[in-house]
């Protein structure tokens, strides 16, 4: 069966006056994420891959065209309908985590869900436990992330990201202030998240960390100049190959 | 979000930054402390003064003498009221319940190898009632008494204390006065000090008659000091000062009000007189307080501006995740009331206690002023929510992506 479509874009264009030139961060960009995909974003720095992340997280709003989520055509909504898109239909992950400090792992995770007044505080909490499972980082539910490594608050914003059981996750360079070893672990996680049927969009300048998913769009100035399935990489595999190779370089 | 949360949320921000907290709250706790002061203290000392007025009779009335005036001139000091007066206002009123003249003069009281400087009033047997007064022992000198000019005397306790060292019954015994040799007949009971501190126990009660007569330190032996009268009751008293004033005019011979030659003192007018002062002295210093408050306020709305900046980032953050306008709005809003109303309850616990101890230091009545204390509740919220308002409106209009770029 055909899986459906829960991303449908079309001829997107976004427009910032900078002055009094206008800047096309987006140029006419159309395609469709089908439910379980796992799609990087890749393009040169200024191609506009945040800009589309942000209009696909419903932060921003095209200059004109089409974006329609999960059945829902965005361009219709006021401020407040997105906000509580954003808090059923979307995940996001941040390149430098974007954690509250001085905020257990398990509160930060919740937040959410503290936006939704349909959960109760044990369900939220709940939810939060289950998603700190999910990121393997059960231990360290009350710690706060100055007391967690780099990799550990990013897990920390993933589980943040899929707490509220999001249509899609965007992640925008979620490995861009990682080393090489955390990169390939979080690229793990999020292989896992995949596998278990979650659909990602994953912004990265990293062709290595593109391998890992399912499927690459390539922006350049605005426009998409490729859009191909990947042969997938396991990132565990990666993991383990990179280890190997640090151990020879130690001896 | 729901407002336990939101409280939860804004005490956790306020416990981080503990030090500034405080400070911010500092103008508002000195605003609300010297609120509850002042007019815990203004309803004291109007209280005490109110006691104080009642237990010396609230339907006392005064005459006093004042300076004559002679077409508006001056020509020195009143020796306007004398037996004559006394005799017309006993017979020709009708809302004067007991009239007791008054002549005083300073005196040396001696008992056998003790002293006390004391001072002798001359009255007659009603004053005691006008002033409230009872017979502990013995009794009042009787209209007897009066009429030969006995050298008798009633004494107050702390007379008594300073004489009869050794427990003597005072009843019955002999004391000097000056010169006079007086027989004391009746001990008063205790009254205590009054509202200027006086000692009220520390009086010698004579007939006026005798002082009148025996005491030659007493300048003009046909002139009162002063004419102490009580109507029935205290809505009469100011019929009964109308009465007198009119009585006395037309004996002394006055057309114009201003050449009056003496003054009438009924103790409402007395009261209403300090009450007034204290309104002032209340709205002045409750008008300080509020300048105060606002400072206090202004300072909120400074620190807020400056949490709003700080956690640019985070408000980008809730605002991806979902947080509505209304939500940061609340969230910001709720920080700045709790600011306030934390500074306005720690304000009410030192304002309650420093009016608690100035009035026990003072031997006021401590009264706490419950509306004082509700008032401030209220004033807190509006103060936390007026100069929070637009800190918090400029978070809650934040673009969520300019925000989370925001370093
Ligand atoms: N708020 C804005 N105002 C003006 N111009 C903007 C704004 N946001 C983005 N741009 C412009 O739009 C273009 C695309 O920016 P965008 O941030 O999407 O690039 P990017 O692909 O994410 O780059 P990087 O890899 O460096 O993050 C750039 O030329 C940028 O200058
Ligand atoms: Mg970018």
């Amino acid at each position: 069966m055909e899986q459906e479509e829960i991303i449908q874009i079309r001829d997107l264009h976004r427009e910032f006056l900078v002055g009094s030139e206008t800047v096309h961060a987006l140029n006419g960009v159309s395609f469709s994420i089908r439910r379980g995909e796992f799609v990087s974003i890749m393009g040169t720095s200024g191609s506009g891959k945040s800009t589309l992340l942000n209009i696909l997280g419903c932060l921003d709003k095209p200059s004109s065209g089409e974006y329609i989520i999960n059945g829902t055509s965005v361009n219709s909504l006021n401020r407040n309908q997105l906000s509580t898109l954003r808090n059923r239909q979307i995940g996001f992950v941040f390149q430098n985590y974007n954690l509250l400090a001085r905020t257990s792992a398990i509160d930060n995770v919740q937040l959410p869900l503290m936006y939704n007044s349909e959960i109760s505080a044990k369900e939220r909490k709940e939810r939060a436990i289950a998603a700190l499972e999910a990121v393997k980082l059960t231990g360290r539910m009350n710690h706060l992330p100055n007391q967690l490594s780099g990799g550990q608050q990013q897990r920390v914003a993933i589980a943040r990201a899929i707490v509220n059981d999001p249509v899609i996750i965007l992640a925008d360079e979620a490995t861009g202030n990682l080393d090489t070893r955390t990169s390939y672990e979080i690229m793990t996680l999020f292989q896992e998240l995949h596998s278990k049927g979650k659909t990602i969009a994953f912004v990265t300048h990293e062709p290595d960390i593109a391998t890992f998913t399912t499927r690459t769009i390539k922006l350049r100035d605005g426009q998409i100049v490729l859009d191909e399935m990947n042969n997938q990489c396991s990132a565990a595999e990666a993991l383990a190959e990179y280890e190997k190779n640090m151990k020879h370089t130690m001896i | 979000m729901g407002i336990l949360n939101l409280i939860k949320i804004s005490l956790t921000a306020l416990a981080r930054n503990k030090g500034r907290s405080f400070l911010t709250m500092l103008g508002i706790i000195i605003g609300i402390a010297s609120v509850i002061v002042m007019v815990s203290l203004g309803q004291s000392s109007t209280q005490s003064v109110r006691s104080e007025l009642s237990s010396m009779g609230s339907n006392m009335i005064m005459i006093m003498p004042s300076h004559e005036r002679r077409g508006g001139v001056d020509v020195g000091s009143g020796n306007s009221l004398n037996k004559k007066d006394l005799k017309l206002l006993k017979e020709n009123t009708k809302y004067v319940q007991y009239i007791s003249p008054s002549v005083s003069t300073g005196a040396q009281l001696v008992f056998g190898a003790n002293n006390h400087s004391g001072s002798l009033q001359g009255v007659s047997a009603d004053y005691l009632e006008i002033r409230k007064y009872a017979i502990a022992s013995g009794i009042m000198f009787t209209e007897e008494q009066l009429k030969s000019n006995a050298k008798v005397c009633v004494i107050g306790q702390t007379v008594v204390d300073a004489l009869f060292t050794n427990r003597e019954d005072p009843i019955g015994q002999t004391i000097r006065c000056g010169r006079v040799p007086m027989k004391v007949v009746g001990v008063l009971e205790s009254k205590g000090q009054n509202q200027m501190g006086q000692d009220q126990d520390d009086i010698v009660l004579a007939p006026y008659t005798t002082v009148m007569t025996r005491f030659s330190g007493n300048k003009n032996r046909d002139n009162f000091n002063m004419i102490f009268v009580s109507a029935p009751s205290e809505a009469e008293s100011e019929m009964a000062a109308t009465e007198i004033t009119y009585l006395l005019r037309n004996s002394h011979n006055i057309k114009n009000p201003d050449d009056d030659d003496f003054d009438i003192r009924t103790q409402e007018e007395l009261l209403s007189a300090m009450s007034n002062v204290m309104q002032l002295l209340t709205y002045l210093l409750t008008a300080i307080a509020a300048i105060s408050l606002i400072v206090g306020g202004i300072g909120i709305m400074n620190i807020m501006y400056v949490t709003v900046t700080e956690r640019t980032k985070e408000i980008g953050l809730r605002m991806a995740i979902g947080a509505k306008r209304k939500d940061v709005m609340l969230q910001f809003l709720s920080e700045s009331v709790i600011l306030s109303l934390l500074g306005g309850i720690i304000g009410i616990i030192i304002g309650v206690i420093l009016a608690f101890v100035v009035s026990s230091a003072l031997h006021w009545p401590p009264a706490i002023s419950q509306a004082a204390i509700g008032a401030s509740f209220l004033v807190c919220v509006a103060t936390g929510v007026f100069f929070g308002w637009y800190p918090a409106r400029k978070a809650a209009n934040m673009d969520p992506i300019t925000a989370l770029r925001y370093e």
